[in-house]
């Protein structure tokens, strides 16, 4: 759907640094006149439920229609990596965080104004990050002996005053879901499963949410079984209902468009791995390349393969190969016969593709690895984010093999990072990192679409004759002749006649690409395919240091959303603060060492251990601060503004 | 990178999309100019020369073949072609090869790899490539021991054997390719010797008109660390009773005369080989390499006794026809194409749901 915002209103200071709701100066009643209705300039909304109540799905319809209502939003989807953990266990506490505002906002928000808890645990494993103050609407229905037991509560928790000073709307959301659908013949059980659409028709009537989008959503959904469509419909409707006649809820809140945030254009909401998937069929597209992905499935990169399999009317071949190392073999081959290939995986599958990203940088081919990160060592977290295989990337590799690091840092700059990945790829012959996280692939911002006249040109130019003259005149073909400014070796692809040569992981004589051990040569090859990542083109690093502040915060990848919120609140409180966030971490911008040796102090945040703050100290001699948070969760904002002061001050 | 379609005289519509040559070719133009570095006396350098003389035959644009191959002594193999050629990784040419010749069915696409790289480190993408029936010629050079590593036993080794690694005697059962091959849903399963070249071409021959995934085992001589291993198989008088030659529509027959025959035992339905005579000649089977069903050419690849290797059947056990996965991957895309139009990047990008800010 398409809404046409023309007006621009009064922006609110929004400064991601207060996280209760702000009632604004307008209270004008819309509907109906018997409720108040007040003006917030952002909202924090967190649902949260069994794996199996559709929290995920109630999360991104609520998405959707606040993304389509003009808002700018952040999303932070959380659920175990168990499908159906045990039913009403914290284990099994799946959740989705919304942050939208009537301005530009860069996180997820740290603390929500209002929780939705479908049950005791998702109340249990939640309330600590919920804040006095804040809304809470639990479902009443769950509230029952045994489910409070199973997660430890000895007595209710709407009753013993442990609450106290939160605003709670007990609902029974079951019943009157299952009420609201007794006329569509459905089994209790059955009703029941639609009280995610009751809430989220409660809380879309609350925030004044557009409801067509999900109608037209549900009954698509469900085309195949338009009854169940119809109650969830009805349910959605029924929720809505209630928010407006039960004297619970007095109150409802306007959050503005955020007109002024964005520059003219067209918009939608995309996620981080949705966003990427385009930048490769774009890249394919700009390129003139088809494109090719091996992939074997693993969290959190399958979304990438299951939208990529999508599309093979842009001449888009999916393999889903046995296993990861065929993934890439297969990915490698198609290289050689001049495809876009691409590979996607996560951590544990990169240290498995890791000989073959060898070869990669031996042959010199073109080839994308798109890694995922989650928590680990070995299988880790793989439904939670972590940035914590930098130097997998950097270093995962026998023998001297550099491959450039591509980071996006944002959902919707995946699209562009899988561009400037590709670029890289197809220009220089080589294989390129394209680090991405869960954090990014599975939260979503409003994006701007790009015009397709606006994307680069990547087209290359295949080898099509000899390059070389022998002593004695004759013309022949040199797999390993290199352009004299990238480096790049020619790219031949078999059925060009006349330049049939045979490449391979054994070093090679530079030039004529023949099997060498001369020990010379193998140090010249080495350190050439060094200079040639070395000499990578890519933009200076840009520093934001409006004030002129001697700390600087450095930060790489799906960071910048937290680290720009933390500055703008240390900013906002008169302390002055430079931040830069990279893009490349191999090679890095030229402009880096400058850069660092400008401030007192760099501080590095990272959800590793200190990654890019070994490879600043190492590469740099900078006593780079690292500042860390392993916990699976990307970093919230005030917890590093407090860290940022404190180096600042210390 | 469009795929090049041109017309050829072959009779298999896929193979037809490798363009032809233009002009008559000699082994000569197979041969590249790097020098052959395999020991004095290795068996791969018969099977060298049976390749490069038998590659003019298939009328190929050379510029148009491939040869992938991963570690071990046989995976030198694509330096010695004057065709395109990658030595890749250990185990990992039937993966690699995948995605070269899915994505361009315009290319003869040939895996080199032996005994160690198909079965051991590979042993997965040996079967699955197998299972996919991609279309790729897979030669695998079966020593029965490491070479390149300088002598350990490998997995189609006798039980028993003496290495460097098993001072006392191996340990593990070994494979039998031919059987594996068949188990993993192989399309076209072969075997062959390197020393009979007429033998060796002949089966070459059929693998390459294959449409599909074709293995075929070659056995091959270790002179270095295993030498003599498949004696029994070349030695004129033992290979009159160790060796079965399988020639689909003729009775499977063996021995001085043919003496020998193999039949179907009708309490069991195993094969058994048996002295012909007047009376039984009528049941020896004729061996159908086209047939279904799998059943009777895997129970000929359990004739052979896996020590002595006698009654070892050579030739081709299972050649038929299913769909090829690279075709069914191009056909996908077309039918896409069909359904929804050629992909529009501007469309894709913009989606249903967006929203217009205007300055």
């Amino acid at each position: 759907m398409t809404s046409q915002v023309s007006s621009p209103a009064e922006q609110a200071e929004g400064d991601d640094g207060d996280n209760r709701p702000t009632a604004g100066g307008d209270d004008r009643p819309v509907t109906p006149p018997a409720k108040e209705v007040r003006r917030l300039d952002r909202v924090i909304i967190r649902f949260a439920g069994d794996s199996g109540d559709g929290m995920q799905l109630t999360g991104d319809r609520f998405t959707s229609e606040t993304a389509s209502f003009g808002n700018d939003l952040s999303t932070l989807p959380n659920f175990p990596a168990e499908i159906r953990a045990p039913a009403g266990t914290l284990p099994g506490v799946s959740s989705f965080q919304l942050h939208f505002a009537d301005h530009d906002i860069l996180t997820p928000g740290d603390a929500p104004n209002v929780l939705v808890a479908m049950n005791p645990a998702a109340l249990k494993a939640n309330i600590a990050d919920v804040p006095r103050g804040a809304e809470i609407i639990i479902n009443t229905d769950e509230f029952t002996k045994r489910p409070m037991a199973k997660v430890g509560y000895e007595t209710s928790p709407l009753e013993d005053g442990s609450l106290d000073g939160y605003s709670v709307h007990p609902v029974p959301l079951t019943t009157l879901t299952v009420e609201a659908l007794k006329d569509f013949g459905l089994s209790r059980k059955d009703a029941g499963r639609s009280k995610n659409m009751f809430a989220l028709g409660l809380l879309s009537w609350m925030y004044h949410r557009p409801t067509e989008g999900t109608e037209a959503f549900l009954r698509q959904k469900f085309a195949k079984k338009p009854d169940i469509a119809e109650a969830n419909v009805a349910a959605f409707r029924a929720g809505w209902n209630f928010g407006e006649t039960t004297e619970d809820f007095a109150v409802s809140y306007e959050v503005a468009p955020a007109t002024t945030a964005f520059p003219p254009g067209t918009y939608r909401n995309i996620s981080g791995n949705l966003a990427l998937a385009y930048g490769l069929i774009a890249a394919g597209h700009q390129a003139d390349l088809p494109l090719y992905l091996g992939s074997y499935p693993i969290t959190p990169a399958s979304d990438i393969l299951h939208e990529l399999s999508r599309h093979k009317n842009f001449g888009v071949r999916t393999f889903q190969a046995e296993d990861e190392i065929a993934a890439i073999g297969a990915a490698l081959g198609a290289a050689f016969g001049g495809q876009l290939a691409v590979t996607t995986t996560s951590g544990p599958g990169v240290a498995l593709k890791s000989e073959t990203i060898g070869l990669a940088v031996s042959l010199e081919l073109p080839l994308l690895i798109v890694a995922i990160q989650r928590g680990g060592p070995s299988t880790g977290l793989p439904t939670k984010t972590e940035q914590a295989d930098l130097l997998q990337a950097m270093y995962g590799r026998n023998g001297e093999a550099p491959v450039p690091v591509v980071a996006p840092r944002t959902p919707a700059d995946c699209f562009d990072a899988a561009i400037d990945a590709a670029r890289i790829a197809l220009t220089y012959r080589t294989p390129v990192f394209l680090l991405s996280d869960g954090y990014l692939a599975n939260g979503s911002e409003p994006w701007r679409v790009p015009e397709v006249d606006e994307l680069p040109d990547l087209r290359v130019q295949f080898a099509t004759g000899p390059n070389h003259e022998l002593a004695d005149g004759t013309e022949v073909f040199w797999p390993y002749k290199r352009d004299p400014e990238t480096l790049a070796r020619p790219w031949a692809v078999p059925g060009t006649p006349g330049l049939e040569h045979r490449i391979g992981g054994i070093e090679k004589q530079d030039g004529t690409g023949n099997i060498s051990y001369d020990p010379a040569n193998h140090d010249f090859m080495v350190r050439t395919r060094q200079a040639k990542v070395d000499g990578i083109a890519v933009p200076d690093v840009e520093v934001d240091d409006p004030d002129g502040a001697r700390t600087l915060v450095l930060g790489w990848g799906s960071t910048y959303g937290p680290i720009t919120a933390a500055v703008r609140r240390l900013r906002g409180e008169g302390q002055p603060i430079a931040q830069a966030h990279l893009r490349h971490l191999n090679p890095f911008p030229r402009n880096l060492e400058e850069v660092l040796r400008r401030y007192d102090k760099v501080v590095v945040p990272e959800m590793n251990l200190g990654q890019l703050a070994t490879l600043i100290r190492a590469k740099y001699l900078v006593d780079a601060i690292s500042y860390n948070q392993v916990n699976g969760m990307p970093f919230k904002a005030e917890q590093l503004a407090t860290a940022l002061k404190e180096a600042i001050n210390d | 990178m469009t795929e090049t379609v041109t017309t050829s005289d072959h009779p298999h519509p896929l193979l037809s999309l490798v363009p032809r040559a233009e002009a008559k070719q000699t082994m000569k133009d197979f041969k590249s100019d790097q020098e052959v570095r395999w020991c004095p006396g290795c068996g791969d350098y018969a099977v060298l020369a049976a390749v490069q003389g038998f590659m003019p035959e298939l009328g190929l644009a050379k510029e148009n073949i491939v040869f992938v191959s991963g570690i071990g002594c046989s995976s030198r193999f694509p330096y010695y072609m004057n065709t395109y050629g990658m030595h890749s990784i250990h185990g990992r040419a039937p993966a690699i090869a995948t995605g070269l010749a899915s994505s361009r069915r315009d290319l003869s696409v040939w895996v080199v790899t032996g005994d160690g790289d198909a079965l051991s480190i590979g042993g997965n993408h040996l079967i699955h490539a197998l299972r996919r029936n991609v279309n790729l010629k897979i030669l695998l050079f079966n020593n029965r021991i490491y070479g390149l590593t300088k002598g350990q036993y490998s997995p189609t080794s006798e039980v028993g054997k003496i290495t460097k690694s098993t001072p006392m005697g191996s340990l593990d059962a070994p494979f039998n390719p031919v059987s594996l091959a068949i188990g993993a849903e192989a399309s076209f399963v072969a075997r062959t010797v390197d020393s009979d070249r007429k033998h060796l071409t002949e089966v070459l021959r059929q693998a390459a008109d294959h449409p599909g995934t074709a293995l075929v085992e070659i056995y091959q001589n270790c002179n270095i660390f295993n030498d003599g291993a498949f004696e029994v198989l070349k030695d004129k008088q033992q290979a009159e009773e160790a060796v079965i030659r399988l020639t689909h529509g003729e009775q499977i027959r063996f021995g001085a005369e043919g003496s020998k025959g193999v039949v179907r035992d009708p309490q069991t339905g195993d094969l058994k080989v048996v002295a012909v005579t007047e009376e039984n000649q009528s049941q020896i089977l004729v061996h159908d390499a086209h047939t279904t069903s799998p059943t009777t050419a895997f129970a000929l690849s359990r004739l052979a006794d896996p020590d002595t290797l006698h009654h070892t059947p050579i030739g081709v056990f299972r050649s038929v026809e299913r769909p090829v996965y690279d075709t069914l991957m191009a056909d996908q895309l077309d039918t896409a194409i069909e359904r929804d139009g050629k992909g529009d990047l501007g469309a894709l990008l913009a989606g249903k749901d967006t929203w217009t800010v205007v300055g």
